[in-house]
């Protein structure tokens, strides 16, 4: 066995919190890090995973303690803040998230990518442009005078991984990488991070979803609280995990999970068991009636063609998953759908009824039938209405937010998405990123509306969050017999949510069939690229 | 866009701003009660004669009908004549040439250690503590409530009673100069400080400041590089306002330090009613304020091209 390029034994970051206590962030933690191996950190958000990938930089913060923190040779328990800086700007780097804010939008790229760098402006540049090249950036030299917000998300990813590569490192930490990026991009990026390891690098990958990190981890920590609750070799804990909570992040992954069965194997703290309720496909309410129809839905945005003639059709009870990658028009069909956008030409009828288009006194009865959730439920709540304000001000259709009456609806509708009613009291953003999308959805539940149009409502959600959320959503289409329009850029999650899916590129609709169909024998060429591009691994459903 | 339309735009749009506010200056000063002719023949206490009332109306044409008066009054701007001075019996443009420079002096000061206090303050309050910040707010607060002319007298009293150090009223030398402009800047700085720590603090703490730590950045130049651009963003737009406070800040420190200046002739020619006075000082300021903005557009363009775009995000 090679020599470790890190070596970590007993590490704990601890931070000061209210008033004398310490929250411990993370608990006696150790691994190694080995030259051209890849070691994967699994975790929910809040388990330690980034602050102990931090602490490979200098960057945990709080108190780090260790008995062993052995950075490419140098004890690193004690090193001075200057010392650091140099292990940062060169042999060790980090490649980031990207949040939209990982790249300083008034810079260039090229500055931020470069300017580590101890050379001459010029030449800094030139080392830019050479190091987006390498990471297949399209027009490097064009694109390295831009600043991020000019930039497609996966050219800002691409960017980090320039960013972190440049200095030629011995060891990269990627925190995220692959967060929130659409299927083919993800691909992109893992394939790129494996490409460091065979160069020898070695490599620390994090990240909430177990299904990413098994493609390019050799072997895999598994973090919860602060503390490893499982390590091993990546085929071991896919195969054999031992430790439940291992068990329970594998099995809420949605990939291959047939519909209507449970991802979440333990209902989340403070919920309302749900007792005895059949679950299956027999138990369903829905009939031939289609809730939706769409037919030749156009919209142009100047000289951009959004969406090109689409026709689609959404049945009473069943799901209709939207895929499609970022900016190919699945948000704007879903606003005019919705009602929202005017489109150039085409029609929407919701059950039979038309709805687009139609002047708005005539359709606002039908508005109440059809409600929406979104990615971000955090910025579509107004940040000074507390829980029960904003169900009320939904139940009473926007006239009040104070009207008593409604206290009680406002409890059931609270009790269907599994959340408690102390939670009526609180405000949005003091809600964990799971119970917020739970509030989304008891809001749109609220006029009791038949068709929910929900836009990548899962994305910004740990896996294992995630999973209760598309658990809940499966629960309420049993029971009310809801149409949904599933918008997302996973295939794992529009498997096991859709009946039927449709496939959009470039504004146009390239394929719509039953999801079987098109999962297992894709027609088109670009569909058959989405699919080629998804995660193939295997995981012992039997466990 | 190209730099030729973009200024032409901008050019237009001045202009048109410029008509309004002169039309708006028009009919407030037909609300100011009292008669104009006897402002003309030196205010009410002047016992001028019926006709040498009439006589004024007529050579001011005051007797004509209003949109009569409106137009010889837009006809005269539009030539860049001002009218003559009620009070001082001289060209209004003459006037304010004379006053200009000692305004423009004290509030292009005032408005330099405006930014530098406000910077200080701001990067200290950033990186210090919860109480640090805390009391950061507070000296912001503070400073940005005090009413001029309490500060200008407490200044003086310390200053130039107590301590000798600086002269009390305008002496035309530099150290004349320092307390009107640091009276000036106290309460401005307060409002820029705050914003400034606002966007200091997001952008210290956001994910691009970590990763040019994790690059190895230290933390002077991840302030440097990335802080500072991000502070400087909000502050700069707030400039064009602040010049616009700073000049009606003017009529009170001018009048506290008896500094001759705009600020000064502004508030002597409400008064007495000197309306070509106060019209032109009103829409010089306005012209100021525009110029500025101009100016600050420019500079933003240059720290944030997509934003000046308009395709930021």
């Amino acid at each position: 066995m090679s020599q470790a390029a890190v070596e970590v034994k007993n590490l704990s970051v601890s931070f000061p919190g209210h008033g004398k206590s310490v929250i411990e962030a993370v608990k006696n933690v150790s691994f190694k890090l080995t030259p051209g191996k890849a070691l994967g950190i699994v975790g929910e958000s809040g388990s330690g995973k980034s602050v102990t990938a931090r602490a490979l930089l200098g960057l945990a913060g709080g108190q780090v303690t260790a008995d062993v923190l052995n950075i490419l040779g140098t004890d690193a328990r004690k090193l001075p803040d200057a010392q650091w800086r140099e292990l940062r700007g060169g042999k060790v780097a980090m490649i980031l998230q990207d949040a939209l804010n990982s790249l300083d939008p008034l810079r260039p790229i090229h500055r931020e990518i470069a300017d580590a760098l101890p050379l001459a402006r010029k030449a800094r540049k030139h080392a830019a442009v050479e190091a987006l090249r390498r990471v297949e950036m399209p027009n490097p030299t064009v694109r390295a005078d831009q600043r991020s917000p000019q930039l497609s998300g996966g050219m800002r990813q691409r960017a980090l991984i320039a960013q972190a590569m440049i200095g030629n490192p011995a060891v990269v930490v990627a925190d995220e990488a692959t967060t929130a990026l659409d299927t083919r991009l993800t691909r992109l990026v893992l394939d790129q991070l494996h490409e460091l390891t065979t160069q020898g690098i070695a490599l620390a990958i994090i990240s909430h979803d177990l299904a990413q990190i098994a493609q390019v981890a050799d072997e895999i920590i598994v973090m919860r609280h602060g503390e490893i609750v499982e390590a091993g070799l990546t085929d071991q804990i896919l195969e054999r995990p031992s430790h439940d909570y291992t068990k329970q992040l594998l099995a809420a992954v949605p990939a291959g999970v047939p519909r209507f069965v449970p991802l979440a194997r333990e209902v989340s703290q403070g919920a309302t068991p749900q007792a005895g309720l059949p679950r299956s496909e027999a138990s369903r309410k829905a009939t031939d009636e289609l809730a939706v129809e769409v037919t030749g839905l156009s919209k142009t945005f100047g000289d951009h063609v959004a969406v090109d003639d689409v026709s689609l059709s959404i049945g009473k009870g069943a799901t209709l998953g939207l895929v499609g990658e970022s900016g190919s028009g699945k948000t704007t069909t879903a606003r005019m759908i919705l009602g929202l956008t005017a489109p150039d030409t085409g029609t929407v009828h919701i059950f039979g009824e038309q709805f687009t288009p139609a002047k708005e006194i005539e359709r606002r009865a039908l508005r109440d039938r059809i409600g929406a959730i979104y990615q971000d439920p955090l910025a579509s709540f107004d940040p000074r209405y507390s829980v029960s304000q904003i169900l009320i001000n939904a139940l009473s259709q926007g006239t009040t937010s104070r009207a008593r009456q409604y206290r009680k609806r406002a409890e059931e509708l609270l009790e269907t998405v599994e959340l408690d009613s102390s939670v009526l009291s609180r405000y949005p953003r003091e809600l964990s990123g799971g119970q917020r999308q739970r509030l989304a959805i008891a809001r749109a539940l609220a006029p009791e509306p038949d068709i929910l149009i929900l836009d990548e409502p899962v994305s910004a959600l740990d896996v294992s969050v995630q999973a209760t959320v598309l658990d809940l959503l499966d629960r309420i289409q049993l029971e009310t017999a809801t149409s949904y329009l599933f918008i997302t850029h996973d295939l794992a999650v529009v498997e096991h949510m859709s009946d039927t899916i449709a496939v959009m590129t470039n504004g146009q609709l390239v394929e719509t069939g039953i999801a079987e169909q098109i999962l297992n024998h894709p027609r088109h060429t670009y569909t058959q690229e989405l699919m080629a591009a998804a995660p193939t691994w295997g995981i012992n459903r039997a466990s | 866009m190209h730099i030729i339309t973009w200024l032409a735009r901008r050019v237009g749009a001045a202009a048109i701003l410029l008509w309004l506010v002169a039309t708006v200056i028009f009919i407030a000063i037909r609300f100011i009660p009292g008669d104009p002719a006897e402002a003309i023949m030196g205010g009410p206490g002047s016992q001028a004669s019926a006709e040498a009332l009439e006589a004024a109306r007529e050579q001011y044409h005051l007797n004509e009908p209003i949109l009569v008066q409106y137009g010889l009054y837009l006809g005269k701007l539009a030539t860049g004549d001002l009218g003559t001075s009620y009070a001082q019996h001289r060209p209004v443009a003459q006037v304010m040439a004379e006053m200009l420079p000692a305004t423009l002096q004290l509030t292009l000061i005032a408005l330099v250690i405006a930014w530098l206090i406000a910077f200080v303050m701001a990067a200290i309050a950033a990186r210090s503590s919860r109480i640090g910040q805390a009391m950061g707010t507070i000296i912001e607060v503070i400073a940005a409530a005090i009413p001029h002319f309490w500060l200008g007298a407490m200044l003086i009293i310390i200053f130039s009673t107590w301590l000798g150090w600086l002269p009390a009223v305008d002496t035309g030398t530099v150290q004349g100069i320092i307390l009107p402009a640091v009276t000036l800047a106290i309460p401005l700085s307060g409002f820029l400080a705050q914003l400034m720590r606002d966007s200091l603090l997001t952008a210290m703490n956001s994910p691009f400041a970590l990763a040019a730590r994790a690059r190895g950045a230290s933390e002077g130049q991840v302030f440097f590089r990335h802080g500072f651009r991000h502070a400087a963003l909000p502050a700069l737009n707030l400039t064009g306002w602040a010049v616009a406070a700073s000049i009606s800040g003017a009529v009170v420190v001018e009048e506290v330090f008896a500094r001759p200046g705009l600020g000064r002739s502004l508030l002597g020619a409400v008064l007495s009613r000197d309306m070509p006075m106060v019209t032109g000082i009103a829409l010089f300021s306005a012209l100021i304020y525009m110029v500025v903005m101009l100016v600050v557009e420019t500079i933003e363009a240059f720290i944030n091209p997509a934003a000046a775009r308009g395709d930021d995000q």
